[in-house]
């Protein structure tokens, strides 16, 4: 393989993991064996595996919203520990009472969110002030409209901070678009900000075009346009035509990797529920 | 010549920063008068940190400070602007160790004040973190009860709410119990309300009433000791006063007071109004005129 094929492979298998242990999740909330609300990232997968898969060998803290599974998967958190997570045991990632969407891991310096949408904005930014490490804050389309995210994008380019800040953008509140809820775009206010900004797909080849121009020691906002496949909360659909990125990907690498991943989820969960 | 609270909050600042490398962050810290005089004359290199003027991301600022370690005295001037600074303090960090396991060591310094500033700002707010769980309230107006507050913090990762005041920062002297066998009654004051507490004790006093002061100083948690049921029991009625409304804190700790003291308890605080800035639209905590009229009217 060539090396840039070995990279979007490397990707590939994150993602098809990361979509195999939502798509068990649903079927777990469909047999109400899962009691709780749960923030179902497929489809946005790609973002989140193709900046870990890039950023793999740097040291960095992490922040997740609340739909962060994906997150919590591609950056190496355990997946044992997420599903116990989910089902409310003590042996869970966040002790049983983060849910699905507070989850942490600590070996992976991957920081839990507490619900107030956005508010890992500011946080991070404080954490990155505070160790100068970098940081990714990973927020959505909905939570960058607060305020206090807005604010903090402006205090990280005034002070030049190491972070980067991921907007997975499905262009969904719920179900309310971004063009209800606003006529401009989080990239066009980084770039006001002096921050360098990019407005692209989630395809994995444009996310790694612009990352690896960018100095990793400066500020970044990154506004991926993605789609989510599932209802906001809990197991649905809301447009079965939406765009699937992961098909493209089935089609350039084959379903083996599909197939061993949905090994490797139903297992764990197998054992999850069994102890 | 005695230091006063002020300069022991400066020099406990000062210690902060150069000695345990922690961080004092706020907003125009470093402007004429340094935060009345409370802050050293040091700047972002040493630790001083001047954040943007956005309130609710500052209060996120320093909970992300607090989780890299760095300990931030977080200083909010007036503590009114807590209705913007809190929720990330009392969401996050304030739960973080319980939920996640990871501490968030931080200590709030929140600044009251009052008499002419109008319907926001002013006062104690302290009550708005008391009903969240995970936070420590202290409200130290003598130097000792400061450096305290303050070794307390170091040796702990708790999230600490430092509900000071203006009022209290010329003061030198440390404010001990006043105490009577079997008082007529019994003062429970906190914040700037000792020291209106004690001038009306001292006063009373000359009148042949025994009013007994227990001050409070650890609001959150809130541990009555033996000694101040024994008292309030043998006074049976007591005062809570508070520089914040009485709505809160004030009825709390009444009610934490007075259990199995079969005591009648009563409450001081702002009044249920808001604060205008002429004198006459102000609403200010109770004085010692207030408090000995109270007083008199309960033992009627």
């Amino acid at each position: 393989m060539e090396q840039v094929e070995e990279t979007l492979f490397k990707i590939y298998k994150k993602a098809a993991l990361c979509r195999a242990f939502e798509q068990e999740v649903f079927r777990q909330v469909e047999n109400k064996t899962v009691k709780i609300p749960v923030y179902l990232s497929a489809g946005q997968e790609y973002t989140s595996a193709t900046l870990a898969t890039f950023l793999e060998q740097y040291d960095k803290q992490i922040f997740i919203q609340h739909r962060g599974h994906s997150t919590y998967l591609s950056f190496g958190g355990d997946m044992k520990q997420l599903v116990y997570e989910l089902l409310g045991d003590t042996r869970g990632c966040a002790n049983g009472m983060g849910g699905s969407a507070s989850i942490q891991s600590r070996e992976k310096q991957i920081f839990g969110h507490d619900g107030l949408m956005g508010s890992h904005v500011p946080i991070s930014t404080g954490m990155c002030y505070g160790n100068k490490k970098l940081t990714l804050c990973f927020t959505g389309d909905a939570a960058g409209e607060e305020d206090y995210s807005l604010a903090a994008i402006g205090w990280a380019s005034t002070k030049n901070l190491p972070i980067w800040y991921i907007v997975e953008d499905n262009n969904l509140s719920i179900l309310t678009e971004k063009k209800v809820r606003r006529n401009w775009e989080l990239s066009n206010v980084a770039g006001a900000f002096n921050m360098t900004n990019f407005n692209i797909d989630d395809n994995p080849q444009h996310i790694l075009n612009c990352i690896s121009k960018h100095d990793i020691t400066k500020p970044l906002l990154m506004n991926v346009n993605t789609n989510r496949l599932f209802w906001h909360a809990g197991a649905g659909i809301d447009d079965p035509n939406t765009f699937d990125r992961h098909k493209q990907y089935i089609e350039m690498f084959g379903d083996d990797v599909v197939k061993e991943s949905n090994e490797i989820v139903k297992e764990v969960w197998s054992k999850c529920l069994s102890h | 010549m005695s230091i006063t609270l002020r300069d022991t909050i400066k020099e406990t600042v000062r210690y902060h920063l150069t000695e345990e490398k922690g961080l004092a962050m706020g907003q125009c810290l470093t402007a004429v008068g340094w935060v009345g005089g409370t802050l050293p004359e040091l700047y972002e290199e040493d630790g001083m940190v001047e954040i943007s003027m956005a309130d609710v991301a500052g209060g996120g600022f320093a909970v992300g400070a607090a989780l890299a370690g760095r300990r931030p005295m977080y200083v909010i001037r007036y503590q009114g602007f807590n209705w913007f600074n809190a929720p990330m303090i009392i969401n996050y960090a304030a739960k973080s160790k319980e939920i996640w396991g990871v501490p968030c060591p931080m200590f709030v310094r929140s600044i009251a004040m009052e008499g002419g500033i109008g319907p926001v700002a002013g006062s104690s707010h302290h009550a708005l973190y008391y009903r969240m769980p995970g936070i420590k309230i202290v409200s130290p107006m003598t130097p000792g009860e400061y450096t305290t507050a303050y070794l307390d913090f170091m040796n702990s990762d708790d999230v600490v709410y430092v509900s000071e005041h203006r009022g209290a920062y010329g003061n030198t002297e440390e404010l001990p119990n006043i105490e009577y066998d079997i008082p007529d009654i019994v003062l429970f004051p906190i914040s700037i309300t000792r020291f209106a507490a004690v001038e009306a004790s001292k006063e009373l006093e000359k009148e042949g009433y025994k009013v007994a002061v227990h001050h409070i100083v650890n609001i959150k948690p809130f541990n009555p000791t033996d000694n101040d049921r024994q008292v309030l029991k043998r006074a049976r009625y007591g005062i809570v006063l508070d520089d914040d409304y009485v709505d809160g804190i004030a009825k709390s700790l009444a009610f934490d007071l007075c259990k199995g003291t079969a005591s009648e308890m009563h409450v001081m605080g702002l009044k249920d109004k808001s604060a205008g800035f002429y004198p006459q639209v102000d609403n200010l905590p109770p004085s010692k005129d207030e408090i000995i009229a109270k007083i008199k009217e309960i033992l009627k």
